[in-house]
């Protein structure tokens, strides 16, 4: 499965000289899978992006789909016209897609046509034609492209053209130097957003994900800033003495829930974003963090050892005093969000001397763990909810991973120094 | 507080202008691509340098009593623990002495956590560990004027390892020279 992907990485190595990729291995995908074959596109040149390799990446990736190695495939039409049912049956492969790319001399843009079709059924699902792009925004159009393939196929909206967030650290000492990055959900195109030889934290995603919060350090001070990401600019929210931590957005991106210590110790404010004013949740002795919303507004949980270790609490966002536990397996459960139906939480679990990944259903209270830790934390929904991105300890360092909900597919996105803190971005609805 | 936000965000904007030649406000260069692309960017501040964040020169400082490497400002913690043992209080014994006959001098309590856990609570782990510093401080007639307190949770580690003997490096608080 590696191999696959070094192609692919050499390419963008010359496009991108200033930041590595993450180089990805994706490990685990499920026998019972739906197969699939994404046959390469007619019309590509050698330099231009392999647009079948990113689409089959993403699918793959899901561990929602088997995907056909290209050696194996027993034809490489550009159109229904050209593929023949019968090979492809042979081949156990339920699902085709296939497209070609037309080049306008005049603009140098590229326009690509695809179609997914059923080999079962001899039915075509999909048939399009993708609004020009430069060639290089080809990577782009091959999420739209693997987006229209898996929600026809699952009926669930793709999340391949999100982005994601995270901090990069490396160097030590004076040298240390910490970064923001915003890279594409696969880990590719990175881009330093901040840099700082103080420790940058716990980016979130403002809804419309053109902003992002964050917590940097300044001479012993922390804040929290407001970061647009189209203009650069940078707005601090608020830099009390002793803690400003843990933003998170509200989900109509009004309010943003954050931790602040000045008052007596860690506890809960909600601010509203576009006044600076802000309200305090809670106040106990104990240590009150990590806030996250549920999608609809509604209720924040948080992060507390009121009850001698860190478990998980949740609160109405109006406040109050009677903050109800929600997690009870496990000797900690800690930074817990919402999944995007409201239906189930991912936390970080502590037991038998392990930070893992854990899923809290809530109807039945049941968790189940979806990673190995031992020092697995800052965990976070893809947008449609089928894929949790994660921190982990890799053998050179701090690494991130995904794995799928029921725990079975996993990915790795590696990068020298330390990469931390996903945080992965709203969809654009 | 609106005033003061702006106060806040000038300073911000300025500092990173002094940080680096290049622009540091990120140009969409391509807002009527279709769609952000992922090379490009678009949306994401195509060609923008990234903004400074914080000192230039987080340099390290003071002799003697403040020196990292002979360690002497350096209280170790146990596991999950707050407490201050007899080492620990015998340096702040120290540091009580000097600061009550330096009234001048001003000092900064970081707290330090090991990795294990979450990042955001061992930022409140730290900072309890720092604050029970500052109160020993206190305790020996420090004025509260001259104490600063920092987390930086697991953030900023001494020893880089993946087992005890590095974890018990980390979970320390450092009194600074500020």
């Amino acid at each position: 499965m590696r191999n696959k992907f070094f192609g692919v990485l050499a390419l963008l190595m010359i496009s991108s000289a200033a930041h590595a990729d993450l180089d990805v291995v994706v490990t685990g995908i499920d026998t019972a899978a739906t197969p699939i074959a994404i046959v390469p596109f007619a019309g590509l040149g050698a330099k231009e992006v392999d647009m079948a390799q990113v689409i089959d990446a993403d699918l793959g990736r899901t561990g929602q789909f088997r995907t056909l190695s290209r050696g194996s495939m027993p034809e490489q039409p550009s159109d229904p016209a050209g593929l023949h049912q019968a090979s492809w049956r042979s081949a156990n492969t339920d699902y085709v897609v296939m497209g070609q790319a037309r080049r306008d001399p005049a603009t140098g843009n590229v326009s690509v046509r695809f179609y997914l079709v059923d080999t079962l059924r001899g039915a075509q699902l999909l048939a399009y034609d993708m609004p020009a792009a430069s060639p290089a925004q080809l990577r782009y159009v091959s999420h739209q492209i693997a987006d229209l393939v898996y929600e026809k196929l699952t009926g669930i909206k793709g999340a391949f053209t999100t982005k994601i967030a995270y901090v990069t650290a490396n160097g030590l000492g004076n040298a240390r130097r910490f970064e923001l990055v915003v890279a594409d959900a696969d880990g590719y195109a990175p881009r330093a957003m901040a840099v700082s030889r103080e420790p940058l934290m716990s980016p979130s995603w403002s809804p419309d994900r053109k902003q992002l919060a964050y917590v940097g350090y300044e001479r012993g001070r922390t804040a929290i800033y407001i970061h647009t990401l189209a203009s650069g600019q940078v707005r601090k929210l608020v830099s009390e003495k002793g803690i400003n931590g843990s933003p998170a957005w509200s989900p109509d991106g009004k309010s943003m829930a954050a931790v602040l210590s000045f008052e007596t110790n860690p506890d809960i404010y909600v601010f509203n974003v576009a006044t600076g004013s802000r309200r305090r949740l809670t106040d106990h002795y104990g240590i009150d963090t990590e806030p996250s919303w549920s999608p609809d507004g509604q209720t924040l949980l948080f992060t507390s050892d009121r009850g001698g270790q860190p478990q998980i609490y949740q609160l109405p966002v109006e406040g109050g005093t009677d903050a109800k536990r929600v997690t009870f397996v496990g000797k900690q459960n800690l930074r817990a969000s919402y999944s995007p139906d409201g239906k189930s939480l991912v936390v970080v679990n502590y037991d038998d001397g392990r930070y893992r990944i854990a899923l809290l259903d809530l109807a039945s209270g049941s968790m189940k763990i979806i990673s190995d830790g031992p020092l697995d934390e800052s965990p976070s929904f893809a947008p449609n909810g089928m894929v949790v991105i994660y921190a982990t300890q890799g053998r050179q360092g701090a690494e991130l991973a995904t794995s799928s909900i029921d725990g079975r597919t996993r990915q790795r996105m590696r990068q020298p120094g330390d990469v931390r803190e996903p945080a992965w971005s709203p969809q654009i609805r | 507080m609106l005033k003061n936000s702006l106060v806040a965000l000038v300073t911000v904007l300025a500092m990173a202008g002094c940080a680096s030649k290049g622009a540091h406000n990120a140009q969409d260069t391509n807002p009527s691509a279709a769609g952000s692309s992922s090379s490009a960017g678009a949306g994401y501040g195509s060609d923008g340098q990234p903004v400074q964040i914080g000192d230039q020169n987080a340099a390290a400082q003071g002799e003697g009593l403040f020196d990292t490497s002979s360690k002497a400002n350096i209280i170790y913690f146990a596991l999950d623990s707050s407490d201050l043992d007899s080492a620990g209080l015998a340096i702040v014994d120290k540091f009580a002495k000097y600061l009550t006959s330096n009234a001048m001098t001003k000092v900064r309590i970081e707290g330090n956590t090991d990795e294990r856990g979450t990042r955001e609570y061992n930022v409140s782990l730290g900072e309890r560990r720092a604050n029970a510093v500052l109160a020993a401080l206190r305790t020996k007639g420090v004025s509260a004027n001259q104490l600063n307190v920092v987390s930086y949770g697991e953030e900023r580690p001494a020893a880089q390892g993946h087992d005890e003997a590095s974890w018990s490096q980390n979970r320390r608080a450092v009194i600074v020279r500020q």
